[in-house]
């Protein structure tokens, strides 16, 4: 009960009219920031982080939480729209969130998105609430093996199920991985694959200069081919029927909603990982256990809903090791904690006993952007369906232009932006040739993680590949991901199996 | 409720032009002033003493108004600093970008000849002051002493016990070597991205020592998860709590086990001399505020104003003695 009374202390810091007015005014910021591409809440939160010099801390960082809440609503928005994930966290909502806007489904994929960060943001919210510490003690016991054990559960989820060519699925995850190995090697510091001795290759391969490439540019390079430039872009509406309707179907996703909320939360509170894998790893899911996983990727509700759920959960998530252990889970967090510093607010184990007020208005505010967000976002559906109602002789430059800005403001390197277009031109190839992109994208998010995670559990084991699978946790997550891996072959001998007595029955 | 959201904004926005250029009136006689935003590129990742150090620099910057414009900090971690280093080199005669160092300045470029960067041609702005190095173990453990920690050490055997720290080659791997060859023990080391990160595997046993910066490690500490056994420091350097943490020196390990890491600010190659008093100016103001003295004392440092041509001499000598300790470990012939 102790826990209720803070919490409700927490409200009552979270709904004082300062705190509750730059709730508000900071879900509407992020909202904004997190539909930019190449924006994102991170440079949304830097940008703001001396704005907020002026007011209490608790008002402070209150206030940058409700721009990173905003930015993860926002996130999904010009991925459905446009096509181009806004944010990294939002990737995975392009899959089939712009799927369902060309068939004119833009505004049902927009409230699934809002309707899924919603439950995704109060599922975490609840869990941070009640187990915060317990689960700090969860973060610490993920070490380096058990990093990397998720690492091939999330790849497992995308190789193991679903319809696709497993094949083309292995390849495009290869291609991932090897591109998500340029740069400096993190261990040892060398060089590697840094082709023609391009000076752009040493900071690696953004991800965001893939998914942008081969999202937006190759998208659009493909609409531009099967259109032979007659687009109607999409006949989008927006009514209150439509509303109920669209409720109703979303409604019937709640198990991907629990399964993306759980997932994500989990894994954003894991130090280093953050909402992308979590994201990604709840599409793959969603998609692994759906009854027909053919249809993802072609404008299935389920693929807007999982991911949405997991990334909202995963940024309240990511709060927890940044909160107890000073250690940031997004890069997002990091900048929130830079903060904390100057405002003599010292992360660690005794934030929670020294700074009781700060945390519980933080986490009460959470809950008060959690809502607002949804309001607001749902509020601005019918000017978002306004832009696809645009010709797309006027679009198709506007998408270019955000593509542009959107690979080059990450690293700010025209580099990448050469490499954007080319990674464009590729993708729209690889499309042709049935080859699925998403692999790709989801192997140079989590290749970075895993790589360390695995030679570091080496190092430690001396080699020993076993290190793996003798620890608890680790081994448990290796079990699950071999047994997804092999889901195919189950299912081959399991279709065999039913076939079998089908010719020998009369029809 | 929303109306007064949007006044605040107006507001600060307004407060903050007007700071600015109140700044600008005042200071700026045909003196140098940026233009856009500043990079502040940070050679480590996210999390660390390093970065913590430089996000709070900034804060400082911004919540004083020491600059018209804002410091952006950006981390480029990679390859122990690699990654940043051949930015800065990419970046020479830029005036918006300056860089937090570590000691991977001199390490890494000795290390990776291959990235062809020398460090003497770097602009040199500010050293702000010293870091200092603790052995630390986990508060589950039995380990109170030097003496103790030897002897679990060679107990556990070079195989099982794992020392976690930074980059190979960096830091926190040259004081694990000084270690190793002080009391002739033998540990496997574990590279991690971030001092932040290495300081949370030992609090989850995932790794049983490390040598991590005050910092890092102090949010533990005082929530009695970890503790500090000797501090690579000479004797009566460090203040305040860090300063009732024995010395290797005071508990009679000689005065060769001292180990600083620097903290300083450089700016790339072929930068006009007034861009460099420019900065010189924003982080004198740094160092002499309150919140920065303050800093230095509650989180081991040691204060270490030095500029100019100083400072590259500094630089210069810093190098000499890595690249000894590089050869010693074997990590450089």
């Amino acid at each position: 009960m102790e826990i209720l009374n803070l919490l409700v202390g927490g409200f009552a810091v979270a709904f004082e009219p300062l705190n509750l007015g730059l709730v508000i005014f900071g879900c509407t910021v992020g909202l904004f920031i997190g539909a930019m591409p190449g924006l994102g809440s991170v440079n949304g939160v830097a940008i703001l982080l001396p704005m907020t010099f002026l007011v209490p801390p608790t008002s402070a960082v209150i206030f940058l939480a409700a721009i990173y809440y905003g930015a993860m609503y926002g996130g999904a928005i010009s991925s459905i729209m446009l096509g181009i994930p806004g944010a990294s966290t939002a990737v995975a909502t392009t899959f089939d969130g712009r799927p369902l806007a060309l068939k004119g489904h833009a505004d049902k994929a927009l409230i699934a998105a809002a309707v899924a960060s919603f439950v995704g943001g109060t599922i975490s919210v609840i869990l941070f609430t009640a187990f915060a510490p317990p689960l700090a003690e969860v973060a610490l016991a993920f070490g380096p093996p058990e990093g990397f054990a998720l690492m091939i559960m999330a790849f497992a989820t995308f190789v193991g199920l679903g319809g696709d060519d497993v094949a083309k699925t292995l390849f495009s995850i290869c291609i991932g991985l090897a591109l998500s190995a340029v740069g400096l090697d993190i261990i040892s510091g060398e060089p590697r694959l840094i082709f023609f001795d391009l000076p752009g290759f040493f900071h690696g391969i953004n991800f965001l200069v893939l998914a942008i490439g081969i999202y937006g540019i190759g998208e659009m390079l493909w609409t531009v081919e099967v259109s032979k430039g007659n687009v109607e872009m999409s006949k989008a509406t927006v009514s209150v029927a439509r509303l109920i309707t669209a409720l109703k179907e979303i409604s019937k996703t709640w198990k991907t909603m629990l399964m993306g909320s759980f997932l994500g939360y989990f894994v954003g509170i894991l130090p280093a990982a953050g909402a992308t894998p979590g994201a990604l790893m709840a599409y793959g899911i969603a998609k692994s256990t759906a009854k027909d996983p053919d249809s993802f990727g072609k404008g299935n509700i389920a693929g807007v809903v999982a991911p949405e759920s997991a990334n909202n959960a995963a940024s309240t998530g990511s709060m927890l090791p940044m909160l107890t252990l000073g250690i940031p889970g997004s890069p997002t967090t990091a900048i929130l904690l830079g903060g904390m510093v100057i405002w003599g607010l010292e992360p660690g184990p005794l934030l929670f006993i020294n700074h009781t007020e700060f945390v519980w208005g933080l986490i009460a505010s959470l809950y008060a952007a959690n809502l607002f967000a949804l309001l607001i976002n749902i509020a601005f559906i019918p000017a978002f369906i306004m832009v696809l109602k645009m010709p797309f002789t006027i679009l198709a430059p506007i998408i270019f232009s955000l593509c542009v800005v959107g690979g080059y403001v990450p690293t700010q390197d025209m580099h990448d932006v050469w490499l954007m277009l080319i990674f464009g031109i590729v993708g729209y190839l690889m499309r042709k040739l049935d080859y699925p992109l998403a692999p790709a994208v989801l192997a140079i998010v989590l290749g970075p993680i895993a790589e360390p995670a695995m030679r570091q559990s080496l190092i430690g084991s001396h080699g020993d590949v076993m290190i793996f699978f003798n620890r608890p946790i680790a081994g448990t997550i290796m079990v699950i991901a071999i047994l997804l891996l092999l889901m195919p072959v189950f299912k081959m001998i399991r279709d065999r199996y039913k076939s079998k007595p089908g010719p020998g029955q009369p029809v | 409720m929303k109306k007064l959201g949007i006044s605040i904004l107006s507001l600060s926005v307004a407060a903050g032009i007007g700071l600015g250029s109140f700044v600008d009136a005042t200071s700026a006689k045909a003196e140098w002033q940026p233009r856009k935003p500043i990079e502040f590129v940070i050679m480590a990742g996210k999390g660390g003493g390093a970065d913590r150090l430089a996000r709070f620099i900034q804060s400082l910057i911004e919540k004083n108004k020491f600059s018209p414009k804002p410091f952006i900090p950006i981390n480029k971690g990679g390859g122990s600093g690699a990654e940043a280093l051949t930015y800065l080199k990419s970046k020479a005669g830029d005036p918006h970008v300056v860089m937090a160092t570590l000691n991977s300045l001199y390490t890494t470029p000795l290390r990776n000849p291959g990235i062809g960067v020398d460090i003497q041609t770097f602009t040199p702005i500010t050293r702000m002051a010293e870091d200092t190095f603790q052995l630390w173990v986990n508060s589950e453990t039995n380990i109170k002493t030097v003496e103790d920690y030897v002897a679990a050490v060679k107990k556990a055997g070079p195989q099982a016990w794992k020392m976690g720290g930074t980059g190979k080659g960096a830091e926190d791997s040259l004081v694990t070597a000084m270690l190793s060859k002080k009391f002739g023990i033998e540990m496997t080391y574990i590279p991690y991205k971030g001092g932040g990160t290495v300081a949370k595997e030992l609090i989850g046993n995932q790794i049983n020592s490390t040598v991590n910066n005050p910092s890092e490690q102090v949010g533990f500490w005082d929530a009695g998860r970890s503790r500090p056994l000797a501090s690579f420091t000479p004797k009566g350097k460090l203040t305040g709590k860090f300063g009732q943490i024995p010395t290797f020196e005071e508990l009679g390990y000689g005065d060769n086990m001292a180990y600083y890491m620097q903290r300083s600010v450089i700016a790339p190659a072929d930068i006009p001399v007034e861009v460099q008093a420019f900065y010189e100016g924003v982080f004198e103001k740094v160092y002499k505020s309150a919140e920065w003295q303050k800093y230095m004392q509650d989180k081991g440092l040691i204060p270490g104003w030095l500029t100019g041509v100083e400072l590259t001499r500094y630089f210069v000598a810093e190098r000499e003695k890595h690249r000894e300790l590089l050869k010693a470990s074997g990590e450089i012939k």
